[in-house]
């Protein structure tokens, strides 16, 4: 136990978490002790604001459940280090807790810039760091109407969007004549402004304020030394960010001169026991502002620590972020402040996109970049700038619209040195990618999940596609994307077919389409789904039911004697006493295993097959229709008890869920699709964890997509916030139309969102902007859908040819006495093997 | 479970049962079908028709992998040229020909001959 050296890590941040992370991978075996000062630990600030928009504290989590527990990381949440003793090398807590160190690790993190402008404590003044932060505007701007932010910088706009989403009318103020001064142009600053105010967001450049006062109309008054004022309910500063120094300060650590704990290449400060990393450590003379630089410190940090060599060398500050949906971009000198530089810009003062490059004086190299409104060139430009890589004859091309479809001039991903940095966010280069496809990750989702690399921001996501291409080329890896033998397409491309030139039966696309004779459970079954999709006949008509998988051939679930098991729709969860006593009665006639499913429905078991007709008929009598439980198709829309009895509700969840259950029913798909619909935040209905979740707000519904739960759960990705119901059920049409269309066999949403090269953007713009083109036809296709739903199981009882299909055997009626149930619990199971004896065989 | 070889019985020592008429039988699919052995004896089976036409293939209905009379409710596929029946349950290929299991080799299911006279479907079974 003690032999292990004593690391103790000050503040419990994104880059503190990240020096765990770091420190337990590098399996040095270390006992480490973590503050935590917030009430919670580590979450992801930068993406703060989608706190407003409606992703709670829990999401916003960057640990994994257990992590600490499992490696034995104590983190004192709620205690602050308020002391250290370098002589006795201990730190006091403000409990009054002393934790000795071997090592000790500072990553305290900065705190908000507040102007001293007189006035600036007056209540509803705030500053935007923490979630209490949020938690207390949002509680102001509850009974608010207006607020100003201060400050035009990325985090002030960031803030600004937050006040936005509180649906306040929102000022920026800024001293600089400019928006986002540091980053971007004058050039790129009046586009960005010109976007910024298309939003709604009155932007006031060139303000020295001078004063806070009480105001006449609303609770302050900005007094700006123009002469001018601005009324407003709160106010939210956001004037940069100064390093948290005070503990080194304090025991009499180094710090610059503006401040900042002064560190060495290996983040060691003039300590040599203890380190600082993150936005209070200083080197060469900087603060490193961006969490990219603070993941690089800490894993620096933890290598050392550890007997490593690795080095901090600087960091390059380009940045790309979506600023209230205006990309916005910049890369090294985007001012071209660098002697001898030269600019090449491109305007469209229609679309507002605004690019500017800055090149050398010999134009042989990138020096910086300035992008707005367009930020699709930011990866292609930023490997110019980091891998020096020398520029095209006309660098303008780099910049010009594509409008030939030409590919992009000079940057093959080829081009790119292994050492190249694709991954900013978590530091992976282009060779630890080539390693990793080699390694076996031979799919996007995987080369993500095995190497971090686009799970950050995101916006090198098309160049790892890029890398993964390219590899899986050289190394001779052919990607057989066929179905299978009988098939020499995809599934998207046989969905194409089918759609494009009418294809009813699976005959009819293997004799124009196919190759070799025959099928297999491979194509029949997938051929069957994209009919389905497209043309919605019943799965058991005389083209279709060969096709079809055990389960949907005999319209129930196959368990593992050889019965089925029945679940009729039960939408929404919502159902009669009489219905459920209809149940009841025929779960008892029949001798049915009764158990309740996790999508709030009931399955009743141990059906042989020439039962089913004859229990669905008084199924169908009693009202029920059948529930699809058995086909790749919608499942449940799980709901919670919503506004009309929950305290807490905002809205009607079980209506909502009513309808879309009602809407989709019937719907196949590549993979089994569930919803599900929370009247409130507390999201009883577990919305986040299914294909498509909705989530009532105080202004309308939250829209959920790609979320899955159990083998490879995966939280649901925020896709629109705040729509009506009519846009909210315009979407979904389009994602789940998009997804049947484009989505592999057996590939459910949220694998088929990890591997859409584009992401969750591309998806957006896809449903929400119509990039493509297709809304009005997704719509189309679904209208379709749904005007062709019938309860398969009522057809088929009322088809004799269908239920000639329900009979045991071919020539006889009997039963197969070889199934055998048991009892146990007072309810029916399978007999064992062991207790099989004395059966026929 | 596993099982031994089957011995196809020869021609002249078979008895053909008769088991239903083709139409019955639906294209490229498989039904689980009654062999009436006689005295209060049957083996139930699995038969699968290939195409619309009259070749049929008479195999076990019990899924040796599973323990559960299913594979007559398999998908037909035609693995390499191969007729083959997928078990249902979890999946295993048997070829209709010689009753073999793709995934394991080690594991065979009963086949029976299998023929069709006059539009009807019969089954043989070794005499006596």
């Amino acid at each position: 136990m003690t032999d292990k050296m004593r690391v103790v890590v000050v503040g419990n941040g994104m880059v503190g978490h990240k020096f765990i992370e770091a420190a337990v991978a590098s399996g040095a075996g270390l006992d480490i002790t973590a503050f935590c000062e917030e009430p919670r630990i580590a979450y992801d600030r930068v993406h703060l604001t989608e706190f407003f928009s409606g992703r709670g504290a829990a999401a916003l989590s960057l640990v994994e459940p257990g992590f600490y527990e499992r490696h034995g990381v104590r983190v004192l949440v709620g205690d602050a280090a308020v002391t250290i003793d370098r002589a006795a090398k201990t730190v006091t807590a403000r409990s009054g807790a002393v934790v000795p160190y071997d090592k000790l690790v500072l990553a305290t993190g900065s705190y908000p810039f507040v102007p001293p402008i007189p006035g600036n404590d007056r209540d509803h003044c705030f500053v935007y760091r923490t979630i209490e932060d949020l938690e207390a505007i949002a509680a102001a701007g509850a009974a608010a109407r207006v607020g100003v932010v201060i400050g035009g910088g990325l985090l002030g706009l960031e803030a600004a969007k937050a006040l936005k989403d509180l649906r306040l009318q929102t000022h920026v103020v800024e001293f600089a004549p400019r928006l986002m001064a540091v980053q971007v142009d004058a050039g790129g600053g009046a586009v960005l402004r010109e976007k910024i105010e298309a939003l709604g967001v009155q932007v006031h450049t060139g303000k020295n304020t001078q004063a806070i006062e009480a105001g006449e109309d609303r609770r302050h008054c900005l007094r700006f030394a123009d002469g001018s004022a601005i009324e407003t309910d709160l106010v939210l500063f956001s004037a940069g960010i100064r390093p948290r120094d005070q503990l080194a300060r304090e025991c009499g650590i180094a710090v610059g001169e503006r401040g900042g704990i002064v560190i060495d290449d290996h983040c060691r400060t003039s300590d040599s026991d203890i380190y600082a990393i993150g936005e209070c450590a200083l080197w060469g003379g900087r603060i490193f502002g961006l969490v990219a630089p603070g993941y690089r410190m800490a894993t620096v940090a933890a290598d050392h620590l550890a007997g490593g060599n690795e080095t901090f060398t600087g960091a390059d500050m380009s940045t790309k972020l979506k600023l209230m949906g205006v990309d916005v971009a910049s890369i090294g000198d985007a001012q071209g402040t660098t002697p001898g530089a030269r600019e090449f810009t491109y305007v469209d003062g229609v679309n507002g996109i605004y690019k500017k490059i800055v090149v050398d004086a010999d134009r042989r190299q990138l020096l910086g970049a300035v992008l707005v409104g367009d930020a699709a060139d930011y990866g292609n430009l930023l490997q110019f700038k980091l891998n020096e890589l020398a520029l095209p004859e006309h660098p303008d091309a780099l910049i010009l619209p594509r409008r030939d479809g030409a590919g992009l001039p000079g940057l093959g991903i080829g081009a790119l040195p292994d050492s190249a940095q694709i991954c900013s966010c978590h530091n992976v280069t282009k060779g630890q990618l080539c390693g990793a496809v080699g390694g076996g990750a031979t799919t996007l989702a995987e080369l993500k999940s095995c190497t971090k690399a686009g799970t950050g921001c995101g916006g090198c996501a098309a160049l790892v596609g890029q890398v993964l291409n390219g590899e899986l080329e050289k190394l001779g890896l052919e990607v057989c994307t066929d179905l299978c033998e009988h098939f020499g397409h995809t599934r998207q491309e046989l969905y194409h077919l089918v759609r494009v030139h009418q294809i009813k039966s699976f005959q009819e696309l293997h004799a124009r389409h196919g190759r070799n004779s025959g099928g297999c459970e491979i194509c029949k079954p997938a051929v069957a789904s994209i009919l389905a999709s497209c043309w919605n006949e019943h799965v058991l008509g005389r083209r279709h039911a060969g096709l079809q998988d055990t389960n949907d051939r005999f319209l129930g679930n196959l368990q593992k004697n050889g019965t089925y098991s029945i679940v009729p729709r039960i939408a929404g969860g919502e159902i009669t006493p009489d219905k459920l006593i209809a149940l009841g009665v025929v779960a008892k006639k029949y001798d049915l295993y009764t158990k309740i499913t996790g999508g709030q429905r009931i399955d009743l078991f141990g059906a042989r097959v020439e039962q089913l007709p004859v229990i669905w008929r008084e199924l169908i009598d009693a009202g029920f229709e059948t529930g699809h439980a058995y086909g790749k198709a919608v499942r449940t829309v799980k709901s919670c008890v919503g506004s009309t009895w929950c305290r807490y509700g905002v809205d009607d969840s079980v209506g909502l869920a009513l309808d879309i259950e009602h809407r989709y029913k019937g719907l196949r798909a590549p993979h089994k699709l569930k919803f599900a619909v929370s009247g409130c935040t507390r999201e009883c209905a577990e919305a986040q964890s299914k294909d498509v979740g909705v989530i009532a707000t105080e202004r309308g519904w939250n829209l959920y997509v790609c979320g899955n739960g159990g083998m490879k759960p995966r939280h649901a990705d925020l896709f629109a916030t705040d729509l009506d119901r009519d846009t909210l059920i315009r979407y979904v049409d389009r994602f789940l139309m998009f997804y049947v269309r484009t989505a592999d066999r057996l590939q459910r949403t949220a694998s088929w969102l990890d591997n859409l090269e584009g992401g969750l953007d591309d998806l957006r713009a896809v449903i929400i902007e119509d990039s493509l083109g297709i809304g009005a036809q997704l719509e189309e296709e679904m209208a379709a859908v749904i005007a062709s739903y019938q309860c398969e199981w009522k057809t088929a009882i009322e088809d004799p040819v269908k239920l000639r299909q329900f009979r045991p055997f071919i020539n006889s009626d009997r039963a197969d006495e070889q199934v055998v149930f048991v009892r146990e619990r007072e309810q029916i199971r399978p007999a064992r093997a062991d207790e099989l004896e004395g059966v026929p065989a | 479970m596993t099982a031994s070889p089957v011995k196809i019985p020869p021609a002249a020592a078979r008895r053909w049962i008769d088991i239903c008429a083709l139409d019955d039988l639906p294209p490229d699919a498989g039904v689980a079908a009654l062999l009436d052995l006689g005295e209060r004896s049957s083996r139930q089976i699995a038969l699968f028709r290939i195409g619309e036409g009259d070749e049929v293939h008479a195999v076990d209905n019990l899924d040796p992998c599973s323990g559960a009379n299913v594979l007559g409710r398999g998908i037909l596929c035609q693995i390499q040229g191969e007729p083959a029946g997928a078990s249902p349950i979890y999946k295993q290929h048997f070829r209709l020909r010689d009753g073999r299991c793709v995934e394991d080799e080690g594991v065979i299911i009963a086949v029976f001959p299998a023929r069709v006279r006059d539009g009807r479907v019969e089954v043989g079974v070794a005499e006596g």
